[in-house]
């Protein structure tokens, strides 16, 4: 039942990331980026991380793909003319290498004989007793609170940053 | 149980697939929608380590890199506006301003 749900949602990821690089007008592309995102939701919720998956959800579909397409719809792109992915035969033959390259590794690193070393407190019987909410609120709030706090730098940085760039500049 | 190796192929697939997207398309915004894939692909594997592990520092990982990417996205999208304000295009081969 767990390898129907992943393959499924696996499935819907990766053809919706290759339809995104594929498309040619950046509104298609970015709905491609919304439903990858959503498959990815339901992939954290299959990896018990349900926080997460409702965080992730609310983020990126809810408030970065908005943008995403505001923006697209502001600027009012026309589809390229060009269709994407021309490739020469020197950059297939480079990409194939490094691809492959990619994978024997991956295979070597992290393959199925992967030690992953001593585990933590967390397993999913103790995170279903205690919330996963709860945990991850516990862990965020006390042994990472100084980094928790300096994100709000970032977003006030990121904040002032948008509002400067926007500004139209007196001629 | 799907294991540890199942999702981290996805988590590279996807990944690969946010490269292929930043080396070869020409609008911006497809570019920087291929960057928020990469940023996906790696919060992915986070939370499928988290699961393996037993520990949640990987899901509050994955809290900070959704913080920087919504930084990235604000300033990034204020500076393609700017952009297209100036030069009236979205694509980078016609984007020479840094040549000397």
């Amino acid at each position: 039942m767990e390898w129907v749900l992943f393959l499924t949602l696996a499935l819907l990821a990766g053809a919706a990331a290759l339809a995104m690089v594929l498309q040619r007008h950046p509104v298609y592309s970015a709905l491609c980026l919304i439903l990858t995102l959503f498959a990815q939701g339901g992939l954290y919720i299959l990896l018990h991380a349900q926080l997460i998956a409702f965080v992730h959800i609310i983020v990126y579909a809810g408030a970065i793909m908005v943008l995403f397409l505001f923006v697209i719809m502001l600027l009012d792109l026309r589809p390229e003319e060009h269709p994407p992915l021309q490739f020469n035969r020197i950059g297939v033959v480079l990409g194939l290498v490094l691809a492959g390259a990619l994978l024997a590794e991956l295979a070597l690193g992290v393959g199925p004989q992967i030690n992953l070393g001593p585990r933590g407190p967390h397993d999913v019987e103790t995170l279903r007793i205690l919330g996963n909410t709860q945990e991850v609120a516990r862990v965020l709030f006390r042994k990472y609170l100084i980094p928790f706090e300096l994100t709000s730098l970032i977003l006030l940085s990121a904040m002032v940053g948008a509002l400067v760039l926007a500004k139209r500049r007196p001629e | 149980m799907v294991p540890l190796w199942a999702y981290l192929l996805l988590s590279g697939f996807l990944f690969i697939v946010g490269v292929v997207g930043v080396a070869t398309r020409r609008n911006v915004l497809i570019i920087f929608m291929s960057i928020e894939l990469m940023l996906n692909a790696v919060n992915l594997s986070f939370v499928a380590f988290s699961r393996f592990l037993h520990s949640l520092d990987g899901q509050v990982f994955v809290f900070f890199v959704m913080t920087v990417a919504a930084a990235e996205v604000a300033v990034g999208l204020a500076i393609i506006i700017a952009l297209f304000r100036n030069v009236e295009t979205v694509y980078v081969d016609e984007l020479h301003l840094l040549k000397g």
